[in-house]
């Protein structure tokens, strides 16, 4: 009906009692169109003053050359990012590196130990209990997480009850440690971040269409073969989201090697905390958290390309 | 064979029997569930017990030396502990506010408007969930100094906004996009302006999500340590105040502010899974149920 209206005038020659309706639909499509701007703009504002903005300032910090003493000028300075990695006296590129197989190990490890989780949840687990269990795998969330990592540091140290333990059984030696190995901080780690990829793993694995697996078996498979052929391929895509979660967190964190590693355990987040407030070394830092996240974009999309997901905002 | 027959038969008319079957028959998955679940409880239980350990020193140990409310009783004994709490508890409260307040509008714009920016919106807020905490920390920080902002309450506040906003968004999306759009669709048939849809009918129904993205950002922004030690300046928070602490023994009274937050969010959480079952906003509308065979 109003589209009526508002084309009849158009081409009725006589324009005159039709303005208001024309206005009408022009502050219509106004409206339509100022709407999700007027919408986001607060919102959009904060994140790309406070977010965006500071990436790049990250970038314009890094490039900056001076000392703690005399403060920092901008000077285009593109050689830090060479200098940190080439004959560098701190070996970044370790860190790098290690920080890097810290949380490839990790996040398999969550791989391995969430899906048989995520899988018991889904699909072995009645409908009325799914929710209560979901919190128990979600519980560790309600206690802080500097709390509960320094509590496995309490209960790993040599003098906790779990060396004493096994001291006391003969099971490990007097020089045997937990902490300050990378067992502990990659377990600390797992242990920090298993919901990550429990959860989406379970959100995909319940939507998944009971009649497919029954189609499976249907054609023979079994039951290994079921799960190997039709469910996991099914729940790439929350695997796919639990490691993009797990991998980034996994990475950058510096609070497990903290408090669970020792000097052998130093990562990249530790390096890249102790160049910006300890030593105030800001360009050092903001290029290191610079190729932090180049390095992670470039192997996330590269592990996108390859695990086939078409469209990684969907995941999240 | 027989054994076979009968597990078909009983798919096809209902799947519980076969689950039972099944859990008697395989008892290694729920063993494997419940061991780890065991394992992540293991630091909840020892913070509790230990923050009612009557400890000689003022320091956590192991040996229990008997069950005393005494650090409860003196939350506040230990310097700057009670202060950085407090910190954390306004920063939570005031950081969700404001996320709600942004990120409601933010999510309806993008989930229910078309416009250019929406794409690089949605980026955006995609990889403010995305980016690790130390890249934004170090980032926010070289931020601040290059526009000579002095690092304090103000900056964690505007940070912590700036990555709850985020979680808000997405929680607020999923809610919407669930909901459809037939109830504002009736609302506009029964002649009620946009505006009027809005406040009588899409915002009631948004009021839950709204209410699970700001205990989300309460719980992101008073959990939070590492994006926080970069902006925090002087200021201390309760992560702060513990991550220092931890290097040289914490204080059990850290352990029963840690209790607190644990029994709070317990009891939320159970209170938060009462009241959706018993209010069920939308119509649950199962698609993928099974068709009758």
């Amino acid at each position: 009906m109003t589209a009526i209206q508002a084309t009849a005038p158009a081409a009725s020659p006589t324009p005159g009692p039709a303005a208001p309706v024309r206005d009408g639909a022009r502050k219509r499509w106004w409206l339509r169109h100022t709407t999700p701007y007027l919408l986001s703009l607060a919102g959009g504002a904060w994140l790309v003053i406070l977010f965006i903005i500071p990436l790049v300032s990250g970038l314009v910090v890094s490039l900056e050359t001076g000392n703690p003493d005399d403060g920092y000028t901008f000077t285009w300075n593109w050689g830090v990012y060479g200098s940190l990695f080439v004959n560098s006296d701190v070996s970044y590129l370790t860190f790098f590196l290690r920080s890097l197989g810290y949380g490839v190990s990790a996040t398999l490890l969550t791989i391995v130990i969430g899906y048989p989780m995520a899988y018991f949840i889904a699909f072995r687990v009645s409908a009325r209990w799914k929710n209560t269990l979901l919190l128990l795998v979600l519980i560790s969330f309600l206690v802080s997480f500097v709390i509960r990592t320094d509590m496995w540091a309490f209960l790993l140290s040599d003098q906790g009850p779990v060396l004493t333990a096994l001291r006391w059984a003969h099971l490990a030696s007097k020089d045997f440690h937990i902490l300050g190995t990378p067992g502990a901080v990659i377990g600390g780690i797992v242990y920090n971040d298993l919901a990550f990829m429990v959860l989406p793993i379970y959100a995909v694995l319940e939507r998944l269409d009971a009649r497919l697996l029954e189609a499976a078996s249907d054609l023979y498979a079994n039951r290994p073969q079921v799960f190997l052929r039709t469910v996991l391929p099914l729940s790439r895509s929350g695997i796919f989201a639990g490691v993009l979660l797990v991998f980034i967190d996994a990475v950058g964190d510096p609070v497990n090697a903290s408090l669970l590693g020792g000097t052998h355990t130093y990562v990249i987040g530790q390096a890249i905390q102790d160049a910006y407030l300890t030593n105030q070394q800001y360009n050092v830092a903001a290029a290191l958290s610079t190729v932090l996240m180049v390095v992670l974009g470039i192997i996330l999309f590269a592990y996108a390309r390859i695990a086939g997901t078409e469209n990684i905002e969907d995941l999240v | 064979m027989t054994q076979t027959t009968t597990a078909r038969i009983a798919t096809l008319k209902s799947s519980v029997p076969v689950e039972n079957a099944r859990q008697r028959k395989r008892p290694l998955l729920p063993l494997f569930f419940w061991i780890v679940t065991g394992i992540t409880m293991v630091p909840i239980l020892v913070m509790i017990l230990y923050s009612f350990n009557n400890t000689p020193t003022s320091r956590i140990t192991f040996s229990w030396s008997g069950f005393t409310l005494y650090w409860y009783e003196n939350l506040t004994q230990v310097d700057g502990l009670g202060q950085a709490f407090l910190v954390s508890v306004e920063v939570a409260v005031l950081s969700a506010l404001v996320s709600v307040a942004l990120g409601t509008p933010l999510a309806m714009a993008l989930e229910r408007h078309r416009f250019l920016a929406r794409g690089p919106l949605s980026g955006v807020v995609f990889a403010d969930i995305a980016a690790p905490s130390i890249v934004v920390g170090a980032a926010s920080l070289s931020f601040f100094l290059s526009s000579n902002i002095p690092t304090g309450f103000g900056t964690i506040l505007l940070v912590h906004v700036a990555f709850n906003i985020a979680y808000v968004v997405v929680v607020l999306r999923a809610r919407l996009s669930g909901m459809g759009h037939a109830l504002e669709d009736a609302a506009a048939d029964l002649g009620a302006t946009p505006f009027a849809a809005f406040w009588r009918v899409t915002f009631p129904l948004l009021i839950p999500g709204m209410l699970a993205g700001g205990l989300l950002s309460l719980a992101m922004s008073i959990d939070d340590y590492v994006i926080t030690s970069f902006v925090a300046g002087p200021t201390v928070t309760f992560p702060l105040f513990v991550y220092g602490a931890a290097k040289v023994g914490l204080p059990p009274q850290v352990l029963c502010f840690g209790t607190i937050i644990f029994v709070v969010g317990v009891v939320i959480a159970v209170l938060n899974g009462i009241l959706t079952r018993r209010l069920p906003v939308a119509p649950v509308v199962d698609v993928e149920a099974p068709l009758p065979e």
